[in-house]
């Protein structure tokens, strides 16, 4: 079967793939771009590792077709960091321990970025259902849920 | 106990290998590729339990693109011989078995073939045109059915061990253990109130979010380069040296960052797959397992039947306690049977303690270590019923545990008596704690249950290196799974007297370091740091001498202190400090590099307890349980890194929450599991949970020269029951079968509500 030609821009880079139709934007990262940050867990959306955004949208990669990325933007883990500056969600993550193994930690930052852009200030419930689509096995997610919490107040601190 | 005052052991800096893992830059299993790999894939038997009569795999090697396919008959016959993996033991004739099915498949799911091809869609076609001929056998699933006379029998030679006089015929009975101290007989005539009951557990599975994952090279020479995500890169090289014929130093397994484990990658899947298609194809492969692939045919944790029944007089003397524990092996034997049996009382200094178990096959998939293997089960029959006691008695639960709990000097039932423990100032801190004196919220109710884990040692090497510059490598052999790095690292500079900064810790593949049992039985940072403790202090020692030769002096004159050789006093003469960095700087001169090694086996593990406090609310209606607040305690001896024990402590109770609350093996009535993905195998996400306070006891281990007695194990243990006690009180119904899952909560609330609305 002929492969599909797709252009998108992945962390700010114009990007080119040629993809089966079947395959997953995942496996199009993972497998043939090298960007191995985005990890999978399941491949049937319910472990959040695949995370990443789409034209600004939180999205399961392994759920979405690579040739849906035409025209679009990717933002993927290995964009977070800026230059030599970790993104203070990395930052307090290794500070609070937020991350054991560290297999889940992509997809849970990806998902506490997203959420800090649209709400600076949540709840802890807030931030318990935003991650409820992110599978942690190792950390019982209290140190990933603090340091959620403790970014979104600096970020209002900085923003005061 | 005054605490010792250190520079780094105890303090939270970030962990080495952060950045790395917050920047998507750190490998795991499936992120390692090499030019012209295949990809493998598995045939997998559709049968719970059947013959295999003949596979046909001609058609397959036909396919264009794919390079090879190898059934059982590539890989030779094993002995009838029992090593250890982790925490538990297997056979090798059942492993070469387990990695590829030979006379029969025994669980669905079980690998019939294999292939390596040029794509994923070459090597799935592939598999489908392997024609296998199976004779469909009558197949056993539940632990109870498969120990009754007359069910399927799943290997005609097993002959239950530890049975007099020996059984004549196979059943599927693999072990009897029996563990007796006094004579329960006797101790129960003493007692005032006795309570017996039955309970049940399913097996669960260890849930690490990574599946399985290989990369495996085998050169025209012969050489083997394996990646794997393992908790044992030295037990990969061991078993597939072992099942394939390889000399072991032909073999160099390089572990890869591993994304969970828990007990789950102590056993080997792909690898010897891997190579013997590497082997065959003349290239090397990747093996990456499904979600599906990982929960049909990976290890769970057993399911199992605990009888419990405990005597005491009425003011809360236990005097005897019997427990009968079987545990479900999976389709080889091999179950945490012993240490389930073991740890069951060992948190009560009991008089008469008699213990059975039995270890059952049944067509399931081989059970695998998961955290504290065995002791969550028992823990859950046994703190229940010692809950029970302490409402028959009215008598505060932790007063029941503190009025029989294990001291210094109480002997075990399985033999060894106790050194320094922290069990009774455990229970104090949780009695003590402002979660326990401050009263459950309106419609909570509150549960209490304690555990044991014996904290394993074993073999560890190390070594430490000095660089040029006088900064620090410490060289380690065993995978970070949650942190291991950083407390390494910490006692490195607490030995050395520098900063944790100038000391790196690295993870040698197993050509580059001595042997390393696995990351397992919370042994890590107790066993192989004492490694690395010791390889320092050898370095240090080096240190001394090379000083001593730049100032022309004895070794003995000098001592070593902040990171600096210093003269041992006015005698020895007037010498400025040597640093490490110009120790470094004049090695030359003075001997060659500077380095420091050990190999050991670490003796005196030291014991750990934990006492868990939950208040929960459960809806009458739907059965749902909702945690309102949840406080783990435990003694650790000493904390190296205090965020990462308190992350051990919190991972392990919320492993144990979903134990207790939701996750099973459905099974149909084929014998094919029904729920074999992330949606229906329901584990705790953050939504379900409140923050997991800690409390930290340190009573160190007098073994360890930080007093470390591991942490990972322990905080599995209490949950289970001390969830089941909660509802207990919140509902007045017992429940004994795990899990504790809405719809059997519900069910269980049903048939109590008539009866309790009549009395
Ligand atoms: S891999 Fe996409 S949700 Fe699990
Ligand atoms: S840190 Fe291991 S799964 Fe989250």
């Amino acid at each position: 079967m002929a492969k599909t030609h797709v252009s998108t821009t992945i962390n700010g880079e114009p990007t080119e793939f040629l993809c089966e139709p079947s395959q997953a934007v995942l496996d199009v990262l993972r497998d043939q771009l090298g960007l191995t940050g985005t990890k999978e867990g399941c491949g049937s959306g319910d472990c959040g590792a695949c995370t990443i955004m789409l034209d600004g949208r939180m999205v399961c990669s392994c759920l979405v077709l690579a040739t849906e990325a035409e025209g679009k933007k990717i933002d993927t883990i290995e964009g977070m960091a800026k230059g030599d500056q970790l993104h203070a969600l990395q930052k307090k993550f290794i500070e609070f321990a937020a991350l054991q193994c560290g297999i889940c930690t992509p997809g849970f930052l990806m998902a506490s970025r997203a959420l800090l852009e649209r709400n600076n200030n949540p709840t802890e419930t807030e931030v318990r259902y935003w991650l409820a689509g992110n599978l942690c096995r190792c950390t019982g997610y209290d140190k990933i849920v603090r340091a959620v919490m403790e970014v979104a107040a600096d970020m209002r601190e900085t923003a005061r | 106990m005054s605490k010792q005052k250190y520079k780094w052991v105890g303090t939270r800096p970030d962990r080495p290998d952060g950045a790395d893992k917050v920047t998507g830059r750190a490998r795991f299993g499936a992120d390692f590729n090499m030019p012209g790999q295949l990809v493998g894939k598995v045939l997998r038997s559709p049968h719970a339990h059947a013959i295999i009569k003949s596979i046909d795999t001609s058609a397959a090697e036909k396919l264009p693109g794919v390079k090879a396919v190898v059934t059982a008959k590539d890989f030779p016959e094993q002995p009838n011989l029992i090593v250890p993996t982790g925490e538990m033991q297997v056979n090798l004739r059942d492993v070469t078995r387990n990695v590829m099915a030979r006379e029969k498949a025994l669980y669905e799911s079980h690998p019939v073939a294999a292939v390596a091809a040029t794509t994923d869609a070459i090597a799935s076609a592939a598999l489908a045109l392997i024609k296998v001929e199976y004779q469909v056998l009558p197949h056993v699933i539940d632990v109870a059915e498969a120990m009754k006379e007359g069910a399927p029998l799943l290997h005609d030679n097993l002959i239950t061990e530890g049975v007099k006089p020996v059984p004549t015929k196979p059943s599927n009975i693999a072990k009897r253990i029996d563990n007796v101290k006094g004579d329960t007989d006797a101790g129960f005539k003493q007692a005032e109130i006795v309570v017996e009951r039955d309970y049940t557990t399913q097996p669960v599975h260890q849930g690490y979010i990574e599946p399985h994952a290989c990369l495996a090279s085998m050169a025209e020479d012969g050489q083997v380069q394996i990646w794997s995500t393992t908790q044992g890169h030295f037990q990969v090289r061991g078993f597939c040296s072992r099942l394939l014929n390889i000399e072991t130093s032909q073999i160099r397994v390089t572990p890869t960052e591993i994304g969970g484990g828990f007990g789950g990658k102590t056993v080997v899947y792909l690898e010897p797959v891997a190579v013997m298609l590497s082997k065959k194809s003349g290239k090397p492969g990747k093996r990456v397992m499904s979600r599906e692939e990982v929960v049909r045919a990976s290890g769970p944790a057993p399911g199992g039947t605990v009888h419990v029944k405990i005597g005491a007089r009425k003011d809360g003397t236990i005097v005897a306690a019997e427990c009968t524990i079987a545990l479900q092996a999976g389709a080889f034997p091999g179950s945490p049977v012993g240490p389930a049996c073991w740890t069951s009382f060992a948190c009560y200094d009991i008089p008469n303690i008699k213990v059975i178990g039995y270890d059952v096959v049944s067509n399931r998939p081989k059970v695998a270590a998961y955290r504290a293997p065995g002791a969550p089960i028992s823990a859950w029959g046994v703190e229940s019923t010692m809950d029970i006691l302490a409402q028959e008695l009215r008598m505060d639960p932790i007063d029941l545990r503190l009025k029989n709990a294990a001291k210094k000097g109480t002997k075990t039932s399985y033999g060894p008596v106790f050194d320094t423990i922290g069990f009774v100032e455990t229970l104090e801190a949780a009695k003590n704690s402002e979660h326990y004196k401050s009263k459950p919220k309106p419609g909570m109710a509150r549960g209490v249950a304690a555990g044991f884990w014996f904290n394993v040692g074993a073999d560890s090497s190390a070594a430490a290196h000095v660089a040029e510059d006088g900064t620090v490598t410490i060289i380690s052999g065993n995978p970070d799974i949650g942190g291991s790095r950083a407390s390494l690292a910490l006692m490195a500079a607490e030995e050395l007297g520098v900063d944790y900064d100038k000391v790196r810790p690295v993870i040698a593949d197993t050509s580059s370091i001595g042997f390393n049992f696995v990351t397992g039985g919370s042994r890590v940072t107790f066993a192989t740091g004492l490694a690395v403790v010791n390889s320092v202090r050898d370095l240090v020692r080096e240190c001394k001498v090379r000083a001593a030769k730049t100032w022309g002096v004895d070794p003995d004159g000098v001592i070593w202190e902040n990171g600096c050789a210093k003269p041992a006093g006015s005698n020895v003469g007037e010498f400025e400090p040597l640093s490490l960095a110009q120790l470094a700087a004049t090695a030359g001169k003075t001997g060659g590099p500077i380095n420091g090694h050990n190999q050991l086996n670490a003796q005196g593990a030291g014991p750990g307890f934990g006492v868990h406090i939950v208040d929960l609310k459960v809806d009458r209606d739907t059965g749902i349980v909702e945690i309102g607040r949840y406080t783990a305690l435990q003694d650790v001896g000493t904390a190296i890194h205090p965020s990462y024990v308190e992350g051990q402590m919190q991972g392990g109770a919320v492993q144990g929450i979903g134990w207790a609350l939701n996750e099973e093996y459905i099974y149909s009535a084929k014998g094919k599991l029904d729920n074999a993905g992330f949606l229906d195998y329901r584990m705790p996400v953050a939504s379900d949970l409140p923050m997991i306070e800690t409390i930290i006891v340190e009573v160190p281990n007098p073994h360890h020269p930080y007093g470390v007695r591991g942490v990972g194990e322990v905080p599995i243990v209490p949950p289970l029951a001390t969830v089941g006690n909660a509802i207990a009180r919140a509902t007045g119904v017992r429940m004994t079968d795990l899990p504790m899952s809405p719809p059997r909560l519900s069910a269980a609330l049903d048939a109590a509500t008539p009866r309790m609305a009549a009395e």
